[in-house]
């Protein structure tokens, strides 16, 4: 084989490979956003239940995207859970801003959204986030739902109650 | 007594020829790192590795990508439409191909069409004497044709792999979006919502860099290593291609536990 050909044929082989790396990179695995993640600043909010947020999870405020969910733990005292979350550094929230777990559809991923308030003083870095509320956990809901079902139709012949079985 | 006697003795024979293998395979390795300067100073032998290995196996990897690309979005889209969330279809073909089809069966094909070819080369050349005839000349075979493959080995097929992914991204676009009909907002958006560059991608591509290795060292070592007989070639070309499909799914299994252990972090 010409030596030529070859060289060519291994610059095509080796550009297209980059490229495709590249298309990985940016378009798939959004590198630019990525690198935008890092600056921004940090809250803090303490939950009584975060049902299943994870790491990495979306927060959100009017449904737009302002930051992620950095990090998840217990705290060791009052034993909330304390969420992380890392907020992009165009978006200033409120002091009075709530933070609410949200479940994207029925059983879609968990998010946070942020609901911000009125007050002029704005949230600072390594701030806390006061107001919250817990996530809604399905289970209790139904159970919640069932109780009240069986305590308005005590007679098990009603015909609305068909469908619920104890 | 004596049964049992010849039965322990083949098993320490057994025992410690793997280890003499294991380490005949290691100081090989070693010595291929340390002379591989005389493969970068003369790249023209590393760009025909590169052609052999990586050029000539592009239509294999680029076909196999599309199909399965294809393969995972039909069968992707049965399962996700019965809970309605034929959405998310553009994050389950990115996320299986980044994370582990791309670089585990482009691992796979590659030491089928590349590696084998590898090892019956220079196991060739040791059953025709090529290779002593260099040491005669005073050239170190090492040098000259182990280090020039297993360089262009592991510059290859990373890139493949990443070529792979790419090409199967694209297959499950053609039969999602074209021919199911999902919203091609929706394929790339939740793609890139939720493949993480570092965590996905990077994650695959190390991993595939350490199946390079590995497939490359196995090729270049059981050629080496191979009787010089032509049953001796053949023996070396069929165990290239096992031990490197069960080294890349192990190393496949061992790694994803590292990476991707416990979820997200």
């Amino acid at each position: 084989m010409n030596r030529k050909i070859i060289d060519l044929w291994v610059g095509i082989f080796v550009a297209i490979g980059l490229a495709a790396l590249m298309f990985l990179a940016l378009k798939v695995g959004n590198l630019l956003t990525f690198n935008e993640d890092r600056r921004g600043y940090e809250l803090e909010a303490h939950f009584e239940n975060i049902g299943a947020l994870k790491p990495r999870a979306q927060v959100k405020s009017a449904g737009v995207v302002v930051g992620r969910v950095e990090s998840v733990r217990l705290d060791k005292t009052t034993y909330e859970a304390v969420a992380r979350l890392h907020v992009f550094p165009e978006y200033q929230f409120s002091r009075d801003t709530i933070a609410t777990v949200y479940t994207s559809g029925l059983l879609g991923d968990q998010f946070i959204g942020l609901e911000p308030g009125g007050d002029p003083v704005m949230l600072k870095d390594e701030d806390r986030i006061k107001k919250t509320q817990s996530a809604i956990q399905i289970e209790k809901l139904i159970s919640q739902f069932m109780f009240n079902k069986a305590q308005e139709t005590p007679a098990p012949a009603a015909a609305p109650a068909t469908g619920v079985k104890p | 007594m004596n049964g049992v006697t010849r039965w322990l003795t083949r098993l320490g024979a057994s025992v410690t020829g793997g280890i003499a293998r294991l380490g005949f395979a290691t100081r090989f390795f070693i010595a291929i790192v340390r002379l591989s300067g005389a493969t970068f100073a003369r790249p023209q032998l590393l760009l025909r590795e590169i052609y052999q290995a990586g050029v000539l196996s592009l239509i294999i990897i680029l076909m196999s990508g599309l199909f399965i690309g294809m393969v995972l979005a039909l069968q992707g889209y049965e399962t996700l439409v019965r809970f309605g969330a034929t959405e998310s279809m553009g994050m389950l073909v990115a996320l299986s191909l980044v994370r582990e089809l791309g670089p585990v069966v482009a691992a796979l094909l590659f030491a089928s069409r590349a590696g084998s070819a590898m090892t019956a080369e220079i196991g060739l050349m040791k059953t025709t004497e090529q290779l002593a005839a260099m040491e005669v000349m005073a050239v170190d075979p090492i040098a000259r044709v182990v280090a020039p493959r297993f360089w262009g080995g592991v510059i290859s097929l990373p890139l493949l792999a990443a070529l792979f992914s790419t090409l199967g991204i694209y297959g499950g676009y053609l039969v999602g979006v074209r021919l199911i009909g999902i919203d091609a907002g929706a394929y790339w958006g939740q793609m890139s919502a939720a493949v993480d560059w570092k965590y996905d991608i990077l994650n695959g591509v190390i991993k595939s860099v350490v199946f390079a290795v590995a497939v490359s060292l196995i090729a270049v070592f059981e050629g080496y290593d191979a009787t010089p007989t032509a049953e001796g070639v053949s023996a070396a070309t069929t165990r290239t291609v096992v031990t490197s499909a069960l080294a890349i799914l192990a190393l496949d299994f061992v790694l994803t536990v590292i990476m991707f252990r416990g979820g997200a972090g």
